[in-house]
């Protein structure tokens, strides 16, 4: 399931700006552990955030994004109190969505 | 045969274009994205990368403004952010020259969401940060060196 993402969205003039920070580990396949076995790749691959039903973001992530990928990102519209939701899934199949609500 | 042991080897296969067509089915992610191919996050340079996403030779664009640290002294953390005035912005996507894959990520905008974008890239040694923009259906880039003085990559 992964672990929560920490989202942030206020509004403000009209624009809603979403900060989000997910918890994962962003593994290469390019690093060695301690004994120098190669340590296996397993990255989010993609992202999605939805305001409304309707898309305002979507990504593709390859193995170069850092650990606990970091985002920031603004849209159109938004008001205080509604709600956002952001999921990803990552090449495990492994994903997660967490809701975030809007304030002013 | 079964359905579930259907499923299984579905999962089992774990060929990313499997897991994705799963995904699209059930509805995680649009089917447009998961048709949309990642050939582009295997290429090994930046012409390979910019001919599998179509792209020509993008004009260089006073209107994408790339920030970035001119040092970074921890590679495995270096921020990168994105913020283009240029009309109907589709795509922003963002590269790393000299990582061993170089495209970084890329990211969709609806009509509706701004064309700006900030994130944080892993580098391995010091490189050039690439912003590419597609706006109107045509790419134009911008580009700015890190040098890194600690490599984000290594084990």
């Amino acid at each position: 399931m992964g672990n929560p993402m920490k989202i942030r969205a206020a509004v403000k003039d009209g624009v809603t700006e979403v900060k989000i920070l997910m918890q994962h580990e962003m593994e290469t396949g390019m690093r060695k552990d301690a004994d120098g076995a190669l340590v296996p790749a397993w990255f989010i691959t993609d992202v999605k955030a939805q305001y409304q039903g309707r898309t305002v973001l979507e990504a593709q992530f390859g193995q170069s994004i850092s650990k606990n990928p970091y985002l920031v990102f603004r849209f159109q519209g938004g008001a205080a109190g509604e709600k956002l939701t952001v999921s990803w899934v990552d090449n495990k199949g492994d994903k997660r969505s967490d809701e975030a609500t809007i304030t002013a | 045969m079964n359905i579930n042991m259907d499923r299984r080897k579905v999962l089992k296969a774990g060929g990313s274009a499997g897991l994705l067509a799963l995904f699209a089915s059930v509805g995680l992610i649009s089917p447009a994205l998961a048709e949309g191919d990642r050939k582009a996050f295997f290429a090994k340079s930046m012409d390979e990368a910019l001919s599998l996403m179509g792209v020509i030779v993008p004009e260089n664009s006073d209107a994408i403004k790339l920030t970035v640290p001119e040092i970074a002294e921890n590679g495995a953390v270096v921020p990168v952010s994105v913020v283009s005035t240029l009309p109907r912005v589709e795509q922003i996507s963002i590269f790393v020259d000299k990582n061993p894959n170089v495209l970084a990520a890329n990211f969709f905008m609806p009509g509706g969401t701004e064309s700006m974008i900030t994130t944080r890239v892993k580098m391995g040694q010091t490189a050039n940060v690439i912003a590419l923009v597609k706006a109107d259906g045509k790419f134009y880039r911008a580009s700015r060196e890190v040098k890194v003085t600690a490599g984000g990559c290594g084990g």
